[in-house]
């Protein structure tokens, strides 16, 4: 198991390019607040706050939403085709090279 | 105006143990939340998720933990001032505070804590044009009272477990309910869906899925809402009704906690040291997910720790010529400004040593 490779995009443009582990069971929105990208994450990772609601701008296929995520989504702002809860996508070698971009805060 | 020793703002678990930990030391505590119900993201997040680094729970539903800090903190009769955000605060010249709500309510403190978390929870409005021309004329975003709907045809609009609840509360007071949902699946539990079923085969409530409230109508209060059904048609619907609820759930906002003149680091209020958790502004304090400093982690524990140092070191500042020595629980007990008196059973033991060895 090794790290991958992804870039986040902050609310300012910045690209940020960061190594994720795949062996810390961590998701992406714990990978977010890691390096201290904007990313509140209220309710601790539960899909329940939408506030860590991420684009993918890469061609990556992160499967289905779950129902938790797509019941979030439906209440969030500022959702796109594209949009994702960081905290349900966990990191997997499968990942390696993805770009997320931090959605607007509401 | 109300007058406390310590303002809390902030009804999570760390602001309700703040309450306990200045009870021991005869502190009176009120304590501002923006929610209608104390518990913070505990009470209105993930009531029904199971917590497990609770040290002496292995497991605790967060609406359990809430509910068991509430009795905890019973006996110190603390205030609430709840379904307000604190807006502004003022210095006086004695060094005590006075803090106003959105509302206009007033309190006096000798301390503050803030203990907001991630800020107040404001909650998600719906995109309508001149929404705040109807708040509080109609249409609210949370229920404080629900005798305020009783006879009249409420719209309430949401998908999660507030949409749901309150639809079934309201379907035996309002005169109608029509409960509206952007998507036909639910989020909620299982049996308040079941719940909301079985209103809607008995004509006490209406359901409108999948369907989304596009506008509200009326002359200075709410007198309809506009609905468009979302089938192919995107057929429109007017709706006539007295009040408009719109539950689409909370975003946290620090708020206008953030114009204080506290050190702000990463939307988390600064506290210089990690020996009382006070804020740049003396008698200010922070505590809990709210403040940041080294090695700040954000656990409910790491709060109530906090909650324990910030009241002995109010009580200095309110009492300045006491000296305060320390008392475990075990030995002082728990006495309650209610009266109440919780101490160990002390046994008596009449002789010591008189048996004989055998």
């Amino acid at each position: 198991m090794s790290d991958i490779k992804m870039t986040i995009i902050d609310r300012d443009g910045q690209r940020h390019e960061v190594d994720a582990p795949t062996d810390m069971n961590m998701n992406v929105m714990e990978v977010c607040k890691a390096y201290d990208l904007p990313v509140q994450a209220v309710c601790g990772g539960m899909a329940m706050c939408a506030t860590c609601q991420c684009y993918i701008i890469s061609d990556h296929d992160l499967g289905e939403r779950n129902d938790d995520e797509e019941a979030m989504l439906w209440e969030a702002q500022n959702v796109k085709d594209n949009s994702r809860l960081g905290c349900q996508i966990p990191i997997t070698e499968d990942l390696e090279g993805l770009v997320i971009e931090l959605a607007p805060e509401e | 105006m109300i007058t406390t020793d310590i303002l809390i703002i902030g009804a999570g678990p760390t602001g309700l143990f703040a309450v306990f930990e200045a009870g021991l030391l005869k502190l009176k505590c009120h304590i501002i939340d923006a929610l209608a119900q104390p518990g913070g993201q505990c009470s209105e997040l993930y009531p029904k998720k199971p917590i497990y680094d609770i040290p002496g729970f292995p497991e605790v539903l967060a609406g359990d933990l809430v509910d068991n800090l509430m009795k905890q903190i019973e006996p110190f009769q603390p205030g609430f001032t709840l379904g307000e955000r604190a807006e502004t605060i003022e210095r006086q010249e004695d060094g005590s505070f006075i803090v106003t709500t959105n509302k206009g309510t007033k309190h006096h403190a000798k301390v503050v804590a803030i203990a907001g978390g991630l800020g107040s929870f404001e909650p998600r409005k719906p995109i309508i044009d001149c929404l705040e021309k109807y708040e509080d004329k109609g249409l609210a975003y949370m229920i404080k009272d629900p005798e305020d709907y009783r006879g009249k045809r409420v719209v309430i609009a949401g998908g999660g477990d507030s949409a749901l609840d309150w639809s079934i509360f309201l379907a035996d007071v309002a005169s109608e309910v029509t409960l509206v949902h952007r998507r036909e699946e639910f989020r909620g539990a299982l049996d308040s869906v079941e719940k909301v079923e079985e209103l809607v085969e008995q004509d006490k409530i209406r359901l409108v899925t999948p369907a989304e409230i596009l506008d509200i109508n009326g002359e200075g209060k709410v007198e309809s809402v506009l609905l468009q059904h979302n089938d192919e048609a995107k057929r429109m619907e007017v709706i006539e009704c007295d009040a408009f609820i719109p539950l689409f759930g909370l975003a946290p906002k620090l708020g206008p906690i953030a114009d204080w003149g506290l050190e702000i680091e990463k939307n988390a209020i600064k506290v210089d040291n990690t020996l009382d958790y006070q804020t740049n502004v003396p008698g200010i304090y922070a505590i809990g997910d709210v403040n940041t400093y080294p090695g700040k982690l954000k656990l409910i524990l790491c709060g109530f720790h906090e909650a324990t140092l910030m009241c002995q070191s109010a009580y200095q500042r309110i009492f300045p010529d006491k000296r305060y020595v320390m008392k475990y629980t075990t030995v002082g007990g728990v006495n309650g400004f209610d009266g109440s008196r919780k101490e160990a059973e002390k046994a008596v033991v009449k002789k010591i040593g008189n048996k004989q060895n055998v």
